[in-house]
């Protein structure tokens, strides 16, 4: 008798169609009549939109000159920027101090990455000075009036520095009156919760418009006739007390995620409310809500550009002056493609950061 | 709390505490709000301007470029405030109407299995939420409606509908004798349809029984209307555009500001409104699409009886929240020069008049009462829809 021995047969190789390009294609792209149709008018927009776009913008592009003349192809004049950038960059800052501005800039650059990067020593030293000295430090650098520094009014700030200028002091200040609010709006006590409660939705239900127009308008009148409020400060103010309204709202979403067994727990060891908050409440809650306040800060970043309609000139309202420039009329796509790449980098990159951040300090209480 | 320790101090005594600083909060609220009162009324004194909402009904002396009521120079300041108002909700409303639609197209668009689709979603998405929307409208204004030709070039499709640098020209419907009998068809049909709704749902529920209601509903909303009309004889014409001189007559305007307005908004909004659907529709658990089918229900069944109510449960106070910021950064018409509330209130009259406290307070309380109101509906919702858990 013989015997006989059964093995399986080895596996086919999966057919020719399913995998490889081929099979990528036929899955994302054509797997059906439809998808086909969808297919190819998305092709069909790409070809007909990213090609003259790209043209446009690097290839036929002029971009070395001084004057208009320089301008001769069909596509974008980079020159106008070019000649521009400084005024673009700085306002009507006198050139002689622009040092002062860069350096402002970049030592809280350094202190914010050092206090963001994982690795390095002294975090609670350098996050002290940042908080107290840095404002200090950037107060004279940016206006002067000590240490030999010249003075520079708040009228010739301008451009993109102010728009910084704006959006950090509003997210520095808004923090913690941010806080103090939410923790107000979830307080036992009823006066202290309706106060913050009507605070923060009056705030948040006016456009930052009618915020603005009320600070240049309203503002000096509220104050006694021998007193100036700058310009540029009572922007600041309004800008202040809208943002802050919204960080309590992001706020509070991190204070309600947390059980209340922490503050009971807290309670137990015998903390007062404010140690139970500072030490047990705020540090898991605000580390919840990190990409939220990101967010807000991105859309402060981004409010910003209201200030040209009260006539301060941030980064938008210097371009757009730039416009009215007799010798430098019809420029002004390349001028908003500018603005707007400033605005998206800076936007886009802080969201990636968020979404980042809230990977890294995922540990479980979010559901 | 306070009989555990005898010998507690009165100041640490948790009641005694929370008494104190609120006394100290009103004092020093009542301390703020004195001070600037003093202040606002010493100011006033000086600059001799007097208080009160007389000046409503002043003739205002200034057009207004669009206007959906009747208006000239003569009407008072108090309607110049209802000009505004109406052309703000215009611009909201047509906005909201726009964002919607685009942004759940894009949210959809962008969880399709079409890997081209989703990604050019997501291009759309991730490029116009990070612009800010003042440069945008900027954008649409001055740098593309201001560089269409002038009237006598204009672009135009088949002799009806022309643009150019002054508008967008439009023909418009003009209604003839009997039109309102459509109408109130139409009305009168709406209503109908909603009732044989709620009889076939509450007969589907005791009985099981379907009832045909898309077909019946489309035949005594759109068709019935479509007979009336037409047994009417038609009555209704069109005004078309006509290029007379230098500029059109006749038809419908809708001006350059109007335009660039509706379209940065819209595109800017629906970026937040399509990144809302996505995550609506990716909140609901595949388990409950998995059930579904598993019951034998059709696709299309599934995503309207499971996936979407469930999802709009995510989706509705995130779309409310947006809808009302569109509402808000409809006042950035002023920068443009469109006729919204702030622009013609909070400016014009503002600056003839000198009025500050009065007019921002009343510009600011048209945006708080709409806020106001939409999110306490909301609310209302929000409690209806809930899941009931254990």
């Amino acid at each position: 008798m013989t015997v006989h021995i059964t093995s399986p047969s080895p596996s086919l190789a999966p057919p020719a169609s399913s995998v490889g390009v081929v099979g990528w294609l036929r899955g994302n792209l054509f797997s059906s009549p439809l998808n086909t149709i969808f297919t190819l008018a998305g092709f069909y927009l790409l070809y007909s939109l990213l090609p003259p776009a790209i043209n446009w913008a690097v290839f036929s592009a002029d971009w070395v000159g001084t004057t208009k003349e320089a301008c001769t192809s069909e596509g974008a004049c980079w020159v106008f920027v070019g000649v521009r950038l400084n005024q673009f960059l700085f306002g009507f800052y006198p050139p002689s101090e622009y040092w002062r501005v860069v350096v402002a800039f970049s030592l809280i650059g350094v202190l914010v990455a050092w206090l963001l990067i994982d690795r390095t020593p002294k975090k609670g030293l350098v996050g002290a000075f940042t908080i107290l000295g840095y404002p200090v430090i950037a107060y004279y650098l940016f206006y002067g009036g000590a240490f030999g520094l010249q003075v520079v009014e708040t009228y010739k700030w301008g451009g993109l520095m102010l728009t910084l200028i704006l959006a950090t002091t509003g997210m520095f200040f808004s923090f913690p009156i941010g806080i103090i609010l939410a923790l107000g709006r979830r307080s036992s006590m009823p006066i202290a919760k309706s106060m913050s409660v009507v605070f923060i939705e009056f705030w948040r239900g006016v456009p930052l418009i009618t915020v603005l127009f009320m600070s240049s308008v309203m503002l000096p009148m509220f104050i006694p006739e021998n007193m100036q409020i700058d310009k540029l400060l009572r922007a600041m103010i309004g800008i202040i007390f809208f943002q802050s309204a919204y960080m309590a709202e992001v706020v509070r979403g991190g204070l309600q995620a947390i059980p209340r067994g922490q503050l009971e727990a807290a309670e137990a060891l015998g903390l007062s409310y404010w140690k139970s908050m500072i030490f047990i409440i705020l540090p898991q809650a605000l580390k919840l809500v990190i990409p939220g306040i990101v967010n807000t800060f991105i859309a402060l970043f981004k409010d910003t550009t209201l200030v040209l309609i009260i006539g301060l000139f941030d980064l938008l309202a210097v371009v757009q002056a730039a416009f009215a420039d007799p010798k430098w009329l019809g420029f002004s796509v390349e001028g908003y493609v500018f603005v707007a790449s400033v605005y998206w980098v800076s936007c886009f990159s802080m969201s990636r950061y968020s979404q980042h951040l809230e990977k890294k300090l995922h540990t479980g209480h979010a559901r | 709390m306070s009989k555990i320790s005898p010998k507690q101090h009165w100041w640490n005594n948790a009641q005694h505490r929370s008494l104190f600083f609120q006394v100290l909060l009103v004092s020093l609220l009542a301390g703020f709000f004195w001070f600037i009162g003093t202040n606002t009324l010493a100011n006033l004194e000086k600059r001799g301007i007097s208080t009160g909402f007389g000046f409503l009904s002043l003739k205002a002396g200034f057009g207004i470029l669009q206007s959906l009521i009747p208006y000239d120079e003569s009407y008072t300041f108090a309607r110049t405030f209802f000009v505004g108002l109406l052309n703000t909700l215009l611009v909201s409303g047509l906005g909201i109407i726009f964002a919607t639609i685009i942004g759940f197209t894009v949210g959809v668009a962008r969880l399709s299995n079409n890997w081209l689709i989703s990604r050019l979603a997501g291009v759309y998405v991730e490029m116009f939420r990070n612009i800010p929307l003042l440069l945008q409208i900027f954008f649409w204004y001055f740098a593309v409606l201001r560089a269409l030709p002038s009237p006598r070039q204009s672009w135009s499709t088949g002799e009806r509908i022309f643009l150019n640098i002054r508008g967008l020209y439009l023909p418009q419907p003009i209604l003839g004798d009997g039109f309102s009998l459509v109408g109130w068809v139409f009305a009168t049909a709406l209503i109908a349809t909603f009732l044989i709704w709620r009889w076939a749902k509450k007969r589907q529920d005791e009985t099981g029984q379907q009832f045909k209601m898309f077909r019946v509903g489309f035949g005594l909303v759109v068709g019935l209307p479509l007979l009336v009309f037409f047994a009417l004889g038609s009555p209704l014409s069109w005004d078309v555009p006509k290029l007379q001189g230098f500029n059109f007559r006749g038809g419908m305007t809708i001006i350059p500001e109007l335009t660039a307005l509706l379209v940065a908004l819209s595109v800017y909004t629906a970026t937040f409104i399509a990144e809302a659907v996505r995550s609506g529709i990716l909140a609901v658990n595949s388990g409950q699409t998995e059930a579904a089918s598993a019951l034998g229900l059709h696709k299309s069944k599934v995503l309207r009886l499971v996936v979407i109510p469930q999802a709009l449960r995510v989706i509705i106070p995130q779309l409310t929240s947006q809808y009302l910021n569109l509402v808000k950064n409809s006042s950035l018409a002023t920068a443009i020069g469109y006729p919204d509330l702030v622009a013609v209130f909070a400016g014009t009259t503002l600056n003839q008049t000198g009025q500050a406290i009065e007019i921002i307070a009343m510009t600011m309380s048209v945006y708080l009462f709409i806020s106001l109101t939409i999110s306490g509906i909301m609310n209302w919702y929000n409690k209806k829809i809930m899941l009931v858990e254990r």
